[in-house]
C-alpha cells in the first residue's frame, strides 16, 4: 500500500541529521543548503518543525509548471522534476506552500524525491519525528496519541470514583 | 575536503588577518580540534605569560569529522592558557557552531593580541572580517545571539559568544552558543574578555567533500545504531545526565553540603522524573541521534516564566546537592542564569558550596560575608552570588570571581582544607572516595580537577573481568573499589577522550558510560571514510599520547609537575558516611594511590616526576621546548 512521509515536529530533537543525510545522499556532500528538508527553529521557544515537501494529492508545482515538468512517480508517490524539460523558470518554488523545492546553492531546482521509496531522513531519524508509513498506520497512531490522553482521564476519574 | 579546510591567524590588535592552509603533517599528527589546538598551544604560547594579556593566544578548532551526520560530530574545542588555573586552558562544546564553521570554509582560528574596543570576529564562506561589537557589549549571551543574527539579516548565524561574566573578567566565564551549550572549563570566555572579543560569528554554505560518501553514509547509521542500541542512550535519551543521579545518590557517590557527605537524604525532588513536569520535548546537538538535553518551560514562580535546555547532572550538583537545594526550581532557576551571565555552572557551584562551608564553619568575616545569609539550602544567595559574581559586584561577589586559590590566598590558609578543587579548578560534585581511578583522573587532569578529561565511567559497572581485559588490554578489577588496573583504565579512557576531542564527537557517544560504544577502531574507519587518511588503532592511540604529552609538557613549562598532580586532603582524612556498605567508610589509601600514579606516569611514558621522558618525545616526535635548566 502507499506510504507517506509523515512529519511530527512534537518528536524532534533538532539534531539535523535529516538534513545532513538528505545532502550527503543526493550531493554526495555534507551541506545543508542542498537538503530537500529541513527543521525550522525557534531557538528560544524550543520549537523545531521540519519541513519537506508534502508530496501533495494536488501539487501546486505540477500546476504552476509551464513546461509540465513535475511529475508523479507512480511507484513511489514522489513529485519528480523532469530536468529535460525543466527551464529553472523556479514557479515551482514560489508558489509551493511549504518551501517543498528548493533552488539549490547551484542555480538547479531540487525536491524531496522519497529516496526511490526509502527516504534516508525517516530511517537516521531516532525519535521518529519523520515516519514513511500507510495512511491506515498514521490515522491509527494519531488516534492512538488523541484517545491516550481520553485513557488517562478516564483512569483517573474511575480511581477517583 | 577536510584538506581544504584552513586555518585563519587572526591578530585584533592590529585587525589584520591571515588564511593559510593546514598542514597534512600536522593532521596526521594532531588530527584536528583540541589536538591541534594542543599543538598551537604548546608552540605559540610563550611561557610565564600573563592569560589576561594580548600574548595569550585563543585557538578554536572544529574536530576531524565535524559535520557528519553520526555521533554528535558537531563539536568544537576551545584553547588558550587559562586564566583560572595557569595550565592547559582547554573547553568543549557542543551545538551547531563547530559545522558552521566548517561550512564557512575553516577549521581553525587562532587569535592574538586584543582589539582596541569590543568586536567581534565575522566568519562568511571563506572570508574572515573583525566588526565592531560596542552595541553587543552588556548584552546577555542569548541577546548577543540574536543581535548578531538580526544585524546581518541572516537566521541560520551560529556565534560563540561571552556574556557578562566573560566581559568582566571572571575567571571562569565560558564561551556560550545556542539555549545552552557552553565550553565551560577554564575560563575561555575570560580569555575572549580580556581581548575585548564578544563573539565568532560564522555563516557558510561550503561543501565538505568525502572520498568515500556513501560507505560514509552507510556507516554513519550504523554508529547512530549502535550508540542507540546502548541501554545508556537509551536512558540518556529520555532523561538526560539526571539519571546519573538515581545511581550516585543510591550508592553513596554525590557530594552535598560541599563535602560534608555522600548523599542527599530527602533528595526525591531532584529525581530525574520530576522534570517531567517541566520538559516540553528533548533537543540533540548536530548530528546527534541520542538528545540527551530537556527543553524546558518554568511556569511558576518568582522567576518564571523560563524557558531554557538542560539540566546537565553537574548543575543538578551545583546548585542541588553541593549547596543542599533540594528542588528542582532552584537547579532550573540558575541552570538559567549561570546560561544568561555565561559562567561556568560547575566552577561557580563549587565555589559557592565552599563559601557556604566556611560560613558554616565561621571562617569568614563580617567583610567577606557581604551582608549574605550563607547557610545551606538558601537558594537566594545561589540567585544572588551568580549575579554578583558575574557582574563583579560587591567584595563577595569579585572575591570569588578570581576563583578558589586568589580566594583562599586572601581568606586564609584554614579555608583550604575545605577547597574541592585541584590545580585551582573545581571538582565535579562527584565523591570519588570509595573509587580509586576516578580519583586518580582527577588528580592528572592536565586541565586540573575534571571528570571529563579520562573517566572511566564504565568502572561503575561491575563488568565482567574478561570483557574489561579486551577493552583495556591487561587485567583490571571489575570492583570499583579496587585500586588493580586502573592506573591502566584511567591512561586508557585519557586517550580515548583525546582523540574523541580532536575528531569533534561527543563523549558520550564514546565509551563512557556505554560499553557497546565506537571506540579507536570505529574511530580508525571513521577517519578514513572521512579524510582518506589511513591509520590504525595502535596508530591512532600515539596521536592520543601525542596529545596528552603535548599538554604535560605545556604544564611542566608552567611549573606544574607530580606535587600538582594532587587529591584534596580531605579524601585521605576523612570517611564516607553513607551509602553502600561498599562505598561507605572509605578514604583513598595514600600509598597505593601514589603507586596509581606512578604506574599512570609510566604508561604515559613520563618519569616519577610526571615528566615525559626524552625517549617519549623522540617517539611521539615531539620537539623539546622547554628552557633549558642553568
Amino acid at each position: 500500500m502507499k506510504k507517506f512521509l509523515f512529519v511530527n515536529p512534537e518528536k524532534c530533537s533538532g539534531c539535523r541529521i535529516c538534513e545532513t543525510v538528505c545532502s550527503l545522499q543526493h550531493e554526495k556532500v555534507c551541506n545543508p543548503a542542498h537538503a530537500r528538508i529541513q527543521v525550522i527553529k525557534w531557538e528560544s521557544s524550543g520549537v523545531y518543525i521540519p519541513m519537506v515537501c508534502q508530496q501533495c494529492e494536488d501539487p501546486i508545482c505540477e500546476t504552476v509548471c509551464p513546461m509540465g515538468a513535475v511529475y508523479r512517480d507512480e511507484n513511489t508517490g514522489a513529485m519528480l522534476i523532469n530536468y529535460d524539460l525543466c527551464v529553472g523558470c523556479k514557479l515551482c518554488v514560489t508558489h509551493c506552500p511549504f518551501g517543498g523545492i528548493i533552488l539549490g546553492i547551484d542555480g538547479q531546482i531540487k525536491k524531496c524525491d522519497l529516496c526511490d521509496g526509502d527516504p534516508l531522513c525517516v530511517k537516521n531519524c531516532e525519535p521518529k519525528a519523520l515516519q514513511f508509513i500507510e495512511a491506515t498506520t498514521m490515522n491509527f497512531l494519531k488516534r492512538k496519541a488523541a484517545a491516550q490522553k481520553f485513557s488517562e482521564l478516564m483512569q483517573k476519574l474511575l480511581s477517583a470514583t | 575536503m577536510v584538506w581544504n579546510r584552513k586555518i585563519a591567524y587572526i591578530d585584533l590588535t592590529s585587525s589584520k588577518f591571515k588564511i593559510k592552509t593546514i598542514s597534512k603533517s600536522l593532521r596526521n599528527q594532531f588530527l584536528g580540534g583540541r589536538g591541534i589546538n594542543m599543538y598551537h598551544l604548546y608552540h605559540q604560547i610563550a611561557p610565564g605569560i600573563d592569560p589576561l594579556g594580548p600574548e595569550n593566544v585563543l585557538l578554536i578548532g572544529t574536530g576531524l569529522l565535524t559535520g557528519i551526520p553520526a555521533l554528535g560530530a558537531g563539536r568544537c574545542d576551545i584553547a588558550a592558557k587559562s586564566p583560572l588555573t595557569g595550565a592547559v586552558g582547554d573547553s568543549n562544546i557542543g551545538g551547531f557552531f563547530a559545522p558552521e564553521l566548517r561550512f564557512a570554509g575553516f577549521d581553525h582560528l587562532m587569535i592574538t593580541g586584543k582589539a582596541a574596543k569590543p568586536s567581534y570576529i565575522w566568519i562568511n564562506n571563506g572570508e574572515v572580517e573583525i566588526r565592531d561589537a560596542s552595541h553587543l557589549w552588556g548584552k546577555d549571551t542569548f541577546e548577543t545571539q540574536d543581535q548578531i543574527r538580526s544585524d546581518h539579516n541572516d537566521e541560520q548565524i551560529k556565534s560563540l559568544v561571552i556574556g557578562e561574566a566573560g566581559e568582566n573578567l571572571v575567571r571562569y566565564a565560558n564561551v556560550r552558543t545556542g539555549m545552552k551549550n557552553a565550553a565551560g572549563r577554564t575560563g575561555m570566555g575570560c580569555v575572549m574578555g580580556s581581548k575585548n572579543l564578544k563573539a565568532v560569528a560564522a555563516r557558510g554554505t561550503m561543501d565538505l567533500e568525502f572520498p568515500y560518501p556513501d560507505q560514509l553514509l552507510d556507516y554513519c547509521s550504523e554508529m547512530n545504531n549502535m550508540i542507540t542500541g546502548s541501554r545508556w542512550a537509551r536512558a540518556q535519551s529520555k532523561w538526560g545526565t539526571l539519571i546519573i543521579y538515581s545511581n550516585t545518590n543510591t550508592t553513596g557517590l554525590i557530594r552535598t553540603r560541599n563535602f560534608q557527605l555522600n548523599l542527599l537524604e530527602d533528595g526525591e525532588n531532584l529525581e530525574p522524573e520530576v522534570m517531567d513536569e517541566y520538559t516540553i520535548g528533548m533537543s540533540g546537538c548536530y548530528g546527534c541521534s541520542v538528545h540527551c538535553r530537556h527543553r524546558y518551560v518554568l511556569k511558576e514562580g518568582p522567576y518564571a516564566p523560563i524557558f531554557g535546555e538542560g539540566p546537565e547532572y553537574t548543575s543538578l550538583g551545583a546548585f542541588g546537592t553541593m549547596v543542599d537545594c533540594r528542588k528542582m526550581d532552584t537547579v532550573l532557576v540558575a541552570n538559567h542564569l549561570v546560561n544568561k551571565y555565561g559562567i561556568d555552572t560547575l566552577e561557580i557551584g563549587g565555589i559557592i558550596a565552599w563559601i557556604m562551608e566556611l560560613y558554616e564553619k565561621e571562617l569568614l568575616t563580617e567583610k567577606m560575608i557581604d551582608g549574605f545569609d550563607l547557610s545551606w539550602g538558601n537558594e537566594e544567595a545561589v540567585y544572588e552570588l551568580i549575579k554578583k559574581i558575574s557582574k563583579r559586584e560587591g567584595y563577595l561577589g569579585n572575591l570569588l570571581a578570581d576563583g578558589f586559590l586568589p580566594a583562599i590566598a586572601k581568606i586564609g590558609k584554614e579555608s583550604e582544607y575545605y577547597a574541592m578543587q585541584i590545580k585551582g579548578m573545581s571538582n565535579l560534585h562527584s565523591d570519588e572516595r570509595p573509587t580509586p581511578s576516578l580519583a586518580l583522573g582527577i588528580a592528572t587532569s592536565t586541565r586540573g580537577a575534571d571528570h571529563l578529561r579520562s573517566r572511566p565511567a564504565i568502572d561503575l559497572y561491575g563488568l565482567p573481568e574478561e570483557l574489561l581485559e579486551e577493552i583495556y588490554g591487561a587485567p583490571v578489577s571489575s570492583n570499583y573499589t579496587s585500586y588493580k588496573g586502573k592506573s591502566r583504565m584511567v591512561w586508557w579512557q585519557e586517550l580515548l577522550y583525546a582523540i574523541t576531542d580532536s575528531i569533534g564527537i561527543c563523549k558520550f557517544q564514546t565509551v563512557f558510560c556505554a560499553v557497546n560504544a565506537p571506540k579507536f577502531e570505529e574511530f580508525s574507519k571513521l577517519i578514513n571514510l572521512t579524510s582518506g587518511m589511513k591509520l590504525s588503532k595502535p596508530q591512532i592511540m600515539e596521536i592520543g599520547e601525542r596529545v596528552l604529552t603535548v599538554e604535560r609538557m605545556f604544564n611542566n613549562r608552567e611549573g606544574f609537575s607530580r606535587k600538582d598532580d594532587k587529591l584534596p586532603e580531605r579524601f585521605f582524612k576523612e570517611p564516607t558516611k553513607l551509602g553502600f556498605p561498599i562505598v561507605k567508610g572509605k578514604t583513598i589509601d595514600r600509598d597505593k594511590f601514589n603507586t596509581l600514579i606512578e604506574e599512570y606516569y609510566s604508561l604515559h611514558g613520563w618519569d616519577n616526576n610526571g615528566i615525559p621522558r626524552d625517549e617519549t618525545l623522540r617517539e611521539l616526535g615531539i620537539e623539546n621546548k622547554q628552557p633549558l635548566k642553568t
